[in-house]
């Protein structure tokens, strides 16, 4: 009984370990590094992400801020956080008046089943965010990218 | 030199944005990948991409290890007027390349 | 011999049926399909080293459509690359610049129905491709038949098998993050069963080719492929 106990307890870190990569790093806790304490509306971000991406490799992510783009009224920056990523932080966007539109598109690496957060940076001291789940899969036919 | 392509439109209309698209040829080696024989690939990324026009620049990413190999981006820029547009990257070895187009505006 | 027979009688299809909708759209982005970047360096070899004797690369059209073929030349059956290699002495397997004038040249037979000629010379090495196809090999004793043909459209481990067919080849694997050659994708596949990878230029993976081409018939290629 005593040893039966001692093996479960030594297993249970290991099992905790196990669930991906590494416990997810804290969307919260990047957004108030970057705003400085300010809370983001949740609105006002469209995120569009394949909802099942079949390899975490190459992600299709396109991103609209609703913003007039003007001179009084714009987006100056778009931040990319990908909680599960050994390196959550993705990429930041700077934009401005001259970009006419806060539309952007690109390609991003996903580390595994995650959510992906866009915190938007507006004039005026205004903030943004939305958040949107991808599951990544893993095909059977890995090479592990041998030559 | 880091080669890449950049595409923009034929002719656009004046004070209206038009998509500007971006592919650049690099591995973004994360720095988390090894070779056959257990040696660490160092990281080697493209950490800026930064667009110009008119000399102006309008927009620009600061890219991690997290955007794909082979960076692609869309993103809009607003004219007023007939310019060259030009991308420009670099990679955090300091190799460099770019990329210009002339933009009619009608 | 009966399992060909069996199996002619589906519809070819190319493997980005068998892909997700971002993966389609990468493969059909006229701009932003990553493998446009090694077709961007082949344009640019072409225009150094090639059109001297070729002119411009549209006189290729068709070219690819009927690879792997038997060079008299060489006296022996070659695929795309090594007719490349040959032409162009110093291009290593997989490295930029034999990609990229693959993929150039390839793309240049975009759109027509595959079709190789197998009779005479091309006999032998068609008979040998198709023993490979059906032979069960590696520590996981699987023949090519036994997933592309048995069972394609089922998933292994979330991922639809595909009939396994060459037509957009050199494509940019998304797990290799590079344009590769149907050679390292065939590679892969022995990796997949656990067998030894044939060499890079071997007399067996020409000869896959070369049967893969022939039960690829009258599929039209869209190079440079996606794939995951």
């Amino acid at each position: 009984m005593k040893r039966r106990h001692f093996v479960v307890s030594l297993m249970l870190p290991f099992a905790a370990r196990a669930q991906g990569f590494s416990s997810p790093a804290d969307p919260a806790k990047w957004i108030g590094e970057i705003t400085g304490g300010s809370t983001p509306e949740k609105s006002g971000i469209e995120i569009e992400m394949p909802q099942i991406a079949e390899n975490g490799n190459a992600v299709p992510l396109h991103i609209r801020v609703a913003s007039p783009m003007t001179s009084g009224d714009h987006v100056k920056a778009i931040h990319v956080f990908a909680e599960r990523n050994p390196r959550p932080r993705v990429a930041t966007f700077h934009l401005g008046p001259d970009a006419g539109r806060a539309d952007i598109t690109t390609r991003v690496r996903l580390g595994g089943t995650q959510n992906v957060t866009v915190l938007a940076e507006l004039s005026g001291g205004r903030w943004r965010v939305a958040a949107q789940n991808v599951l990544v899969t893993t095909g059977a036919c890995l090479d592990e990218g041998s030559l | 030199m880091i080669e890449g392509r950049l595409r923009v439109p034929g002719s656009v209309k004046a004070g209206e944005p038009f998509e500007v698209r971006v592919l650049i040829l690099h591995p973004m080696e994360n720095g988390f990948r090894h070779e056959a024989d257990g040696r660490e690939i160092p990281m080697h990324i493209v950490n800026r991409v930064a667009c110009t026009y008119g000399g102006r620049e309008v927009f620009s990413v600061d890219l991690g290890t997290g955007i794909s190999a082979n960076p692609y981006l869309v993103f809009f820029v607003r004219a007023g007027q007939a310019g060259e547009l030009k991308v420009e990257w670099v990679d955090d070895k300091g190799e460099r390349g770019s990329a210009r187009a002339l933009v009619n505006v009608a | 011999m009966w399992l060909s027979a069996l199996f002619a009688a589906v519809t070819v299809a190319s493997g980005i049926e068998y892909q997700s909708d971002a993966v389609k759209a990468m493969q059909a982005d006229s701009f932003g399909n990553p493998g446009l970047l090694w077709v961007d360096r082949g344009a640019e070899l072409w225009k150094q080293k090639c059109t001297g004797c070729h002119g411009d690369v549209a006189s290729m059209k068709g070219v690819a459509a009927r690879y792997p073929r038997h060079s008299p030349q060489l006296g022996r059956v070659v695929d795309l690359e090594q007719r490349i290699q040959a032409c162009m002495p110093g291009l290593a397997w997989e490295s930029r610049d034999l990609l990229g004038l693959t993929a150039l040249v390839a793309r240049q037979s975009n759109g027509i129905p595959i079709s190789v000629d197998v009779s005479g010379p091309a006999a032998s090495t068609h008979e040998r491709g198709r023993s490979l196809y059906f032979e069960r090999q590696g520590q996981l004793n699987l023949a090519c038949t036994n997933c592309h043909d048995a069972n394609v459209g089922k998933t292994l481990l979330s991922e639809p098998i595909s009939q396994g067919q060459p037509a957009d080849w050199p494509a940019y694997r998304l797990e290799w993050q590079s344009l590769g050659s149907l050679q390292r994708r065939l590679r892969a596949c022995y990796f997949g069963v656990r067998a030894e990878m044939p060499a890079f230029g071997s007399d067996d993976l020409v000869a896959l080719e070369l049967y893969l081409a022939v039960r690829a018939k009258g599929l039209k290629a869209s190079v440079p492929g996606v794939r995951r």
